[in-house]
């Protein structure tokens, strides 16, 4: 960790441009993550760096503005009957443990590999989980739109239906979300990896959603709205264990929050209106287009390892700013299909009432 | 049956008015006292509870805001669908 004195030397000068930008930033994060649960960090953490905050105060301030925007929503989403308190809170206290481990990963690779090995570590861990994990949550939504089967009400994968079916006794808890017992050996693993993942990558969620829809068996609506219980969970006791180190800069985290709950409201209210596939839709584009954005970076850190020949440093520039435009994108169009999907919602519902009214005046 | 509007008649304006007051009140207070706030707030081990503790007032006031500001411009959940499942 880095010197208290020094980090909250290192808390930038905040002009009206800087904020405007947190704000506008955290505005979209907020949507999305309202939306799929999670979304946003990764792109806040860089954002907060480019404009001059240290690195492990970014990811502090980004912590602490995550827990209080993902109780806001989780309470908001809870009115819809979105969430499973009890998987949250159960996913939630082990990926704490997984925050923990995975952060002390982190350390120990920045004091064998500096910060090109540290940096190299996430890059990959990046590129590879969303790989997978994104390929494989976007393909599940492209067949089902392709078989036009919707509207149908989502089939529990085969795997989820073996883990419901597995009986260890002393360790069984029945979740409403999955409407079954389900053995907590089960869901401390994935809640480990999410934690680890959260630390590595900020973005947890991209293996927490995932997990809850196809090796738990959660409809993605409950599982995209329990993610925010363990963001919760999971931020408080980052946020605290950083502010104990003096990491966090609560200006940083506020401003961020102030634009982050509105449009967290926005992406809640935005589930009501959609088919559950969207979620995956939403995540599983932004998950992969973030590969990519991430992608273009391993050359830079392989050629600080010195590991393949030497990048010139225009061209590790423009890597570094296009690999940036392409994370913004992410976000963006993440946010224009939550608010698409929204608007035109609305709209249907909106017809249908009229259309009911004047059948009445008939 | 109800139509559309009258389902979405009612408006929070003077809570929203009022959440809207305290949450500009906090960040004034937030963005003009930064010196002392980031003295105190980084000093690091039970100061934690500072930044912890204007996380929950903040999400808590801005919170109730944001969700009233959205209410009264109209954009409120669906009226079908209650139920995640």
């Amino acid at each position: 960790m880095h010197d208290i004195a020094q980090a909250a030397s290192n808390f930038i000068q905040l002009d009206a441009m800087n904020l405007t930008y947190l704000f506008l930033v955290g505005f979209v994060g907020g949507l999305v993550s309202g939306f799929i649960g999670s979304g946003g960090a990764f792109v806040l953490t860089p954002g907060m760096m480019s404009l001059g905050v240290p690195g492990l105060v970014a990811v502090a301030s980004n912590m602490c503005h995550k827990f209080p925007k993902a109780l806001v929503g989780s309470i908001k989403r809870a009115k819809y009957g979105q969430v499973d308190v009890k998987l949250g809170v159960v996913i939630g206290i082990s990926a704490e443990a997984g925050v923990l481990y995975g952060a002390h990963i982190q350390e120990q690779i920045k004091k064998s590999f500096g910060d090109a090995g540290s940096n190299l570590y996430v890059s990959v861990a990046f590129v590879v989980i969303l790989a997978v994990v994104g390929g494989f949550v976007l393909r599940d939504a492209w067949k089902t739109y392709k078989a036009g089967n919707a509207n149908e009400e989502e089939k529990v994968t085969k795997l989820a239906k073996w883990v419901q079916s597995v009986n260890i006794p002393g360790t069984m808890v029945y979740f409403k979300s999955l409407n079954a017992r389900v053995s907590i050996l089960f869901t401390i693993p994935l809640g480990f990896a999410t934690g680890m993942l959260a630390a590595t990558i900020a973005v947890g969620g991209f293996i927490g959603v995932p997990a809850m829809i196809y090796v738990l068996g959660a409809p993605s609506l409950m599982a995209s709205a329990t993610e925010l219980v363990i963001a919760f969970v999971m931020g408080l006791g980052g946020s605290f264990k950083y502010a104990m180190h003096g990491l966090v800069d609560i200006r940083l985290a506020m401003v961020i929050l102030g634009g982050s709950l509105f449009g967290i409201q926005l992406g809640a209210i935005g589930t009501t209106y959609v088919k559950p596939f969207m979620i995956k839709v939403v995540m599983g584009v932004i998950m992969v287009i973030v590969l990519f954005s991430r992608g273009l970076m391993v050359p830079v850190y392989l050629s600080q390892l010195g590991l393949i020949s030497q990048i010139g440093a225009d061209t590790a520039k423009i890597l570094k700013t296009t690999s940036f435009a392409i994370m913004i994108f992410a976000l963006g169009l993440g946010a224009f299909i939550v608010l698409r999907a929204m608007w035109q919602g609305r709209r249907a519902e909106r017809l249908q009432y009229a259309r009911e009214a004047a059948t009445e005046r008939l | 049956m109800s139509s559309y509007a009258e389902k979405t008649r009612k408006k929070p304006v003077g809570i929203m008015v009022l959440t809207g007051i305290i949450a500009t009140g906090l960040y004034v207070a937030l963005l003009t006292n930064q010196d002392l706030i980031n003295a105190h707030f980084a000093k690091g081990g039970l100061y934690a509870f500072l930044p912890i503790a204007t996380a929950f007032l903040f999400s808590f006031v801005h919170g109730s805001f944001t969700g009233h500001f959205w209410t009264v411009l109209g954009v409120e959940a669906s009226k079908k669908k209650k139920e995640g499942k």
